[in-house]
């Protein structure tokens, strides 16, 4: 069963001659072939091209080659640009638009060996929390096909959870990675702006996105980001900081780390469940010798309406260029702007069009000041309460998400109450922080429920030692759904 | 009553770089549609902005060179507006934080020399080029991302003839920083106008009317003085001028509205995400001040001061600053520098307009035309021989006074010698020496090419003047 496996599980296998990349990728590409179709995780994958991948690295490593990811499989979020393969952001805007040159991650996935495959379900442009905003339909949660996985990086959470990939990439603009592997049971890691280049990323919001792994546990989490993070001369927001040996943080030993608990995360409509889940999680780390105490973050309540301000606007600019002038879908009209018109309201989504929409108005003359400006300020506060907190201690914990997975259509037609689900990841990325989700139980419906770790900015190592020493002492993240 | 004019001029000037001003695609102009093009500058889905930092450099330095500030913070915007030609369909500027602000360009105008308050240089990029066709039309991206910086004026313009010198000014000021190439024909210089008039003695100022994308300064000269005429005009007959955006159509010669202040884009300016603010060092600041060079009318006015040029000649070599470094270098020590200005403008400049060649080409330092001038001027060879020497200097590369030894040229100031050279024109030309007795001037003049002639053009002429009449006098 070699999909099962995690990186370091397969990598040790291919090492050992055990297994070849190519038997690996075919039992991935078996896997989607039987359990996709009641899954969506996948929009789109190119067999030939995946097994053609794993033979050249089968080849490479029999001429000697040693690389962190030789030969493992790694599914794609559609949103980050592979050359020659499809580009969609699960929008209909794009039409068959292929990408001509490839992300900065994707570059460094390839020259780490990884067969990169597959491009898998979101929300479209990651405008959501459940991957219902998919053009494609949405990806439905493996443990309960009746509810959502999260989003937007939902098909990646899917993928991993299912055993389709061995791991697989996303993108965090207020959740995206850690919300959907909370609701799916896998590990999701946020890395600390700037940490990963953003170059290949179609931006949702410029200063929020990051790329970041899921996976099957917290060690591929390390693995996946010292490949993928470093210096970029391509993004000038990149932060040329030193990658270190993540895998080297991963020591068991937490004794005298500080983990605060915000008391403003004691929110109405925090699930019992989930709240006992995060105790009990909390007190494992504590009997672990973690310091716990109660930490302040005052400005937490004005967290949503900041992100929705400044995430919006930057999307309003960042998704001009999907017009149909130069490439994707287009719709003729008589002139420049009626095609606009007709081809921005035939491919864009609701979802899209509302922030969009909301983008346009708080950027608006006569607007800004009102919102843009003091929402700009709002989040220099926000970054502020973290900055103080994390002189106090050096992570904090909480619940990933409120709720569990809930179910398809639920929350759809509210997207005020969507963007409430929120409520825990988003200010990490107004933060510029590092986040991490790591599985830490099931409610009585047998849904996976996050723990939610956050750390200061390259902070990583401690993020991913408490992380992993929580991991050690549990066997949540090795449970996996039945699947017909 | 009577009315004044109040103009503002936005020029928008593409920076002569080796990039564009995002990615590695090269900034040249004329290649075929959409070849200089990448994802980047194409607004592809995913890609991200990379300042060219020489571009920020030739920025920095314009501002120099137009007595501006250069802040220590600047950043950059996006101006959101759709356009085909526009990739992303929001533009990158700088709309607070500008690389430069505050300065000033002087120029002559009319008796005396003006200043005009330059508002801000700001950096931004170049959109592509639509061109339509009977039923379809095409853009070429080539030209999108190219830098341009916008140079804005204060209100301090009082007339098309002076927005007109100042466009000349600030185009030599340009191509003398090697900033820009500022080739009109290749559209690298682009001009809005903004327009107002008020009577004179009001302090209020008039409806701002905008003329957009003129092209030439020319046609910023026409297009200005219709348009205050016609403002004139309505307020003349009582009618009322309201705020619009107006386009100069060349062919009629005429301005007509585009579209009026209630039409106008909301650009929902914000700033980017993409892109760090920029913070120049001190170190980068002072290795740019070292470069800031003369500009062209300090340097005419020194070379009239230092040289004692007439207008006419400065012109030249502040036309020419390689032609003007030249002079300078052959003028240095000289007594005469307006003789050097001479050889350079004359006799130079026909050489190598000849040759095809420029002044870097010339195998013989400046210096030795000074020489050359000064032998002239020392009376050690005529000026007649210093022609020759010069043609020698082009080709042997040796210096004049070498060429004078070695073919003994020098002048031949021996009085006795000469006199018997002057004996020998009188006795051979008595007809003309009689003349000259009979008090017909010009005949001298003929005794003295002949002598000249019988020198080899070698005798002093001003001495062989002074011994025929003395002789024929006696």
């Amino acid at each position: 069963m070699p999909h099962t496996l995690t990186i370091s599980q397969l990598t040790d296998k291919l090492a050992q001659g055990e297994l070849t990349s190519r038997e690996a990728t075919q039992a991935c590409l078996d896997r989607i072939a039987a359990v996709d179709g009641q899954l969506n995780a996948f929009l789109s994958h190119d067999p030939e091209d995946a097994l053609a991948q794993a033979d050249a690295a089968d080849a490479a490593r029999a001429a000697g080659e040693i690389k962190p990811l030789l030969g493992v499989p790694i599914a794609m979020k559609d949103v980050i640009a592979v050359n020659g393969h499809p580009l969609n952001c699960a929008s209909k805007i794009l039409g068959d638009f292929n990408s001509p040159y490839d992300a900065t991650v994707t570059q460094k996935l390839c020259e780490a060996g990884a067969v990169i495959f597959g491009r898998v379900n979101m929300d479209e442009f990651a405008m959501g929390s459940s991957t219902e905003n998919s053009a494609f339909g949405p990806s439905r949660n493996p443990w309960d096909t009746g509810r959502i996985p999260g989003g937007s990086s939902g098909g990646s959470a899917v993928a991993v959870v299912a055993d389709e990939c061995i791991a697989s990439i996303g993108s965090d603009t207020g959740g995206s990675i850690r919300q959907p592997a909370a609701l799916c049971g896998c590990v999701g890691l946020k890395p600390t702006y700037g940490r990963v280049s953003r170059y290949g990323l179609v931006a949702f919001a410029s200063s929020l996105d990051q790329i970041g792994p899921l996976t099957k546990d917290v060690r591929d989490a390390a693995i996946m980001l010292g490949v993928i993070a470093g210096e970029d001369q391509r993004d000038s927001t990149n932060v040329p900081e030193p990658v270190p040996d993540y895998t080297a943080a991963l020591t068991g030993d937490i004794k005298g780390l500080k983990i605060g608990l915000p008391k403003e995360y004691q929110v109405d409509g925090l699930d019992p469940e989930v709240k006992a889940a995060t105790d009990a999680a909390v007190a494992e780390l504590e009997k672990q010798g973690a310091e716990v105490k109660e930490i302040s973050l005052p400005h937490t309540e004005y967290a949503i309406a900041t992100y929705y301000i400044i995430a919006t606007a930057a999307a309003s600019a960042n998704l001009a260029r999907f017009e149909g002038v130069r490439y994707g879908a287009r719709v003729d009209g008589a002139s420049p702007e009626q095609m606009n018109r007709a081809t921005r309201g035939a491919g864009f989504g609701e979802e899209v069009k509302r922030r969009i929409i909301l983008g346009t108005y708080v950027l608006s003359s006569g607007y800004y000041d009102a919102y843009y400006l003091r929402a700009q300020k709002a989040r220099t506060l926000i970054r502020q309460d973290f900055l103080n907190a994390f002189k106090e201690v050096d992570l904090i914990a909480s619940p990933t998400t409120p709720t569990p997975a809930f179910k398809i259509g639920e929350k759809s037609g509210d997207p005020l109450q969507m963007y409430l689900s929120d409520i825990f990841t988003i200010s990490c990325n107004l933060a510029g922080l590092c986040g991490i989700s790591v599985p830490c139980g099931f409610s009585k419906e047998g849904l996976p429920l996050g723990l939610q770790l956050l750390g200061k900015p390259f902070g990583e190592p401690n993020l991913l030692r408490a992380a992993h020493a929580y991991e050690q002492a549990t066997d949540w993240h090795t449970k996996r759904p039945q699947l017909a | 009553m009577e009315y004044e004019a109040v103009i503002g001029l936005e020029t928008h000037v593409q920076l002569r770089t080796r990039t564009k001003m995002w990615c590695g695609c090269v900034n040249e102009y004329g290649a075929e549609a959409n070849t200089n093009v990448c994802p980047v500058c194409l607004g592809l889905p995913g890609v991200l902005p990379v300042p060219n930092a020489e571009a920020l450099r030739k920025t920095a330095l314009t501002g120099m060179l137009l007595n501006c500030n250069v802040p220590s913070y600047a950043k950059w915007d996006r101006k959101n507006y759709f356009y085909p030609d526009n990739p992303k369909n929001y533009q990158l500027t700088q709309l607070d934080f500008p690389s430069t602000i505050e300065g000033f360009v002087e120029f002559e105008f009319g008796d005396g020399t003006e200043r005009v308050r330059i508002n801000r240089a700001h950096l931004e990029e170049d959109v592509g080029k639509s061109t339509h066709f009977a039923d379809h039309s095409g853009v070429d991206f080539n030209r999108a991302g190219v830098p341009l910086l916008e140079i804005v004026t204060e209100p301090d313009l009082t007339g098309a003839d002076m927005a007109y010198e100042y466009l000349n000014a600030l185009k030599a000021i340009l191509e003398y920083g090697g900033v820009s190439d500022c080739d009109m024909e290749k559209g690298q210089v682009r001009c809005d106008v903004n327009i107002s008039v008020r009577p004179i003695g009001q302090t209020k100022l008039g409806e701002k009317i905008e003329i957009k994308n003129m092209n030439s300064f020319s046609g910023v000269r026409r297009a200005a003085t219709y348009e205050i005429e016609r403002q004139i005009g309505v307020l003349r007959e009582g009618g009322t001028l309201i705020q619009e955006t107006r386009r100069w159509d060349d062919a009629v010669g005429v301005t007509e509205s585009m579209r009026t202040k209630e039409d106008a884009h909301d650009y929902r300016y914000f700033p980017d995400p993409d892109l760090m603010p920029h913070a120049p060092s001190e170190e980068w600041l002072a290795e740019i001040r070292a470069s800031v060079m003369e500009l062209p009318l300090a340097r005419k006015q020194r070379l009239i001061a230092d040289y004692h040029l007439p207008a006419s000649d400065a012109e030249v070599f502040v036309g020419d600053a390689a032609l003007g470094d030249y002079f300078e270098v052959a003028a240095k020590g000289a007594k005469n520098p307006k003789a050097v200005a001479n050889w350079v403008m004359n006799n130079l400049q026909a050489k190598l307009t000849e040759t095809g060649g420029s002044v870097a080409d010339l195998n013989f330092e400046a210096s030795a035309v000074g020489e050359l001038v000064g032998l002239v001027e020392g009376g050690q060879i005529s000026s007649k021989i210093a022609q020759d020497v010069f043609v020698e200097m082009f080709e042997s590369g040796k210096s004049p006074t070498t060429i004078v030894e070695e073919k003994g040229l020098s002048q031949v100031s021996d009085s006795g010698e000469l006199e018997a050279f002057c004996n020998e024109a009188i006795e051979a030309n008595p007809g003309p020496a009689e003349d000259f007795r009979n008090g017909k001037e010009a005949a001298l003049n003929f005794l003295k090419g002949q002598v000249m002639k019988a020198s080899r053009g070698k005798a002093n002429p001003q001495m062989v003047g002074e011994l025929l009449k003395k002789i024929l006098g006696s």
